[in-house]
């Protein structure tokens, strides 16, 4: 445990002295905001046609939990498949290059310490992150009056979605001590994971189910109705899982060859 | 302390070490010497546990450096070829880093960092960040990383490399007093650097060990300069015999 912290403690410092932490959380936060506006001009402009239309007879008010939280949430998806490989590239590529792995491997660590307190650090960079662009649904909090446990629910899955990508990217970032070609991979694996629900119409049967099982944005839109299922906590716990084993394996493989 | 048995390091067809054994005693201070490219560094490599060994066998203060490698981590410290340094780091934070992941007492943290770094004369630049260090300093600040948790033996790859005159004295001094608790094992390239600090020597060239003595011993009649010329040629000569014969 003391080891775990130590890595992760390290890491934390490496995060937030070189300016990579500062940049990816402004951008995204950036991003968000901008996507945050969009959603809500777009809401005030269906909020005015339906009131429109409900002064004629019929229409129904824009739910704004369904437009611009969910619609924000998913967006997050997408920028995260983009901004968490480059919070990841350097993870362990860096250390291989600069030859501290040599040191982290000859003292008295496991490589399993080093890989989880790796993690640890990371997860705590994007709880940061998203924690921040947080204050957007806040704001809707505050003005509006959008329903609270579909929020919270919501904030959850993309929480959980962003540490399987990190973990995942993780492990790319093992397999490799060049640090583009971590960064490149892991975005292409992580853009591959999320639309690997493209094919399911077409396929059909079992196979269409899979991939829906398999499909993050799925499983966040889960969250996001407000149903926190076993199902998809699952899937997320193993996704983080997986990254951990094989970034655990990549590093020990070192060791026999 | 450190014995070493048949171990050899192959990469495909190449053979970097071929059936090295060698041992050194507590209290020893062993020089390494070869030429460029002749397994010091492999031969080191393995011994910290970092390669894994093709076959033969080595133990580090009586543990197996491959089955009981995790025993043999916490017993030695380690300064590889170039320093590992984190730059982003100061170096007490860097100090404090590997203290905590080579299992120094917490109770006994501040007083072992500030012991080392009075012993690797790198107390004025404590609060400097490791990017920003001189080749001498990033050196002895490895060197402060490799002592840090006061290991049995203390295994160094080119530790002088980089240093100007007055730092190679010094860290010579250092050497010579860790020496006195600890093995030292130590590779090196410059000659007098063997005669000035180490008790016995290990000569290695093409993989192979090919004298192996104490340093009083081996310079009675010769002096080492001769002794590895000698060697080393000798080998290379047989080298050159078996490439004849395999051509034939």
């Amino acid at each position: 445990m003391r080891n775990i912290l130590a890595i992760c403690k390290r890491e934390l410092l490496a995060f937030f002295v070189s300016p990579i932490a500062y940049f990816v959380i402004t951008g995204f936060a950036l991003l968000v905001g901008f996507f945050f506006f969009n959603y809500l001009a777009f809401f005030a402009r269906m909020f005015e046609m339906s009131q429109m239309m409900a002064f004629r007879g019929g229409g129904e008010l824009p739910n704004l939990n369904q437009v611009v939280i969910e619609g924000l949430f998913q967006t997050m998806v997408v920028i995260l498949v983009f901004l968490i490989p480059l919070l990841t590239m350097r993870i362990v590529a860096e250390e291989k290059r600069r030859g501290t792995f040599e040191l982290l491997i000859t003292s008295p660590v496991s490589v399993t310490e080093v890989v989880v307190g790796k993690f640890l650090s990371l997860a705590v960079v994007i709880i940061a992150m998203l924690s921040i662009s947080f204050i957007f649904p806040l704001l809707l909090m505050v003005y509006g009056n959008p329903e609270i446990p579909p929020i919270v629910s919501g904030f959850c899955g993309v929480v959980l979605c962003a540490l399987g990508f990190a973990s995942i990217g993780m492990a790319v970032s093992s397999f490799t001590e060049n640090q583009i070609v971590a960064g490149v991979s892991s975005m292409v694996v992580l853009l591959l994971l999320y639309v690997i629900q493209a094919p399911a119409e077409s396929l059909g049967g079992t196979s269409a189910e899979v991939l829906r099982y398999l499909s993050p944005i799925d499983q966040v839109q889960q969250f996001l109705r407000g149903v926190v299922s076993l199902k998809s906590v699952t899937y997320f716990a193993s996704l983080i899982l997986l990254g951990i084993f094989l970034s655990q394996r990549a590093l020990e493989a070192h060791r026999w060859r | 302390m450190i014995e070493v048995n048949n171990l050899s390091k192959s990469y495909g067809d190449y053979k970097a070490v071929s059936d090295a054994t060698f041992s050194a005693a507590r209290g020893q201070i062993v020089g390494f010497l070869g030429p460029n490219g002749a397994g010091k560094t492999t031969t080191i490599r393995m011994l910290a546990t970092y390669l894994p060994p093709s076959s033969g066998k080595a133990t580090i203060a009586g543990f197996d450096i491959v089955s009981q490698a995790d025993e043999v981590r916490k017993r030695i410290g380690y300064l590889p070829e170039n320093p590992p340094l984190y730059p982003e780091m100061t170096v007490r934070e860097y100090l404090k880093f590997i203290a905590e992941i080579k299992g120094v007492p917490r109770a006994a943290m501040v007083e072992r960092i500030d012991k080392v770094m009075e012993q690797c004369f790198i107390t004025d630049v404590r609060n400097k960040l490791c990017q920003h260090l001189s080749r001498g300093y990033r050196q002895r600040v490895g060197l402060a990383q490799a002592i840090i948790h006061e290991p049995q033996v203390i295994i160094l790859d080119e530790p002088t490399s980089g240093l100007d005159p007055k730092q190679i004295i010094e860290i010579r001094q250092l050497i010579r007093s860790l020496g006195e608790a600890h093995t030292v094992l130590l590779s090196t390239h410059i000659l007098p650097e063997v005669s000035m600090v180490c008790n016995k020597v290990v000569i290695i060239n093409r993989g192979r060990v090919v004298i192996e003595s104490m340093l009083n011993q081996l310079t009675k009649e010769k002096d080492l300069e001769q002794i590895f010329l000698e060697s080393v040629s000798r080998e290379d000569d047989l080298e050159m015999q078996r490439q004849i014969s395999l051509a034939s």
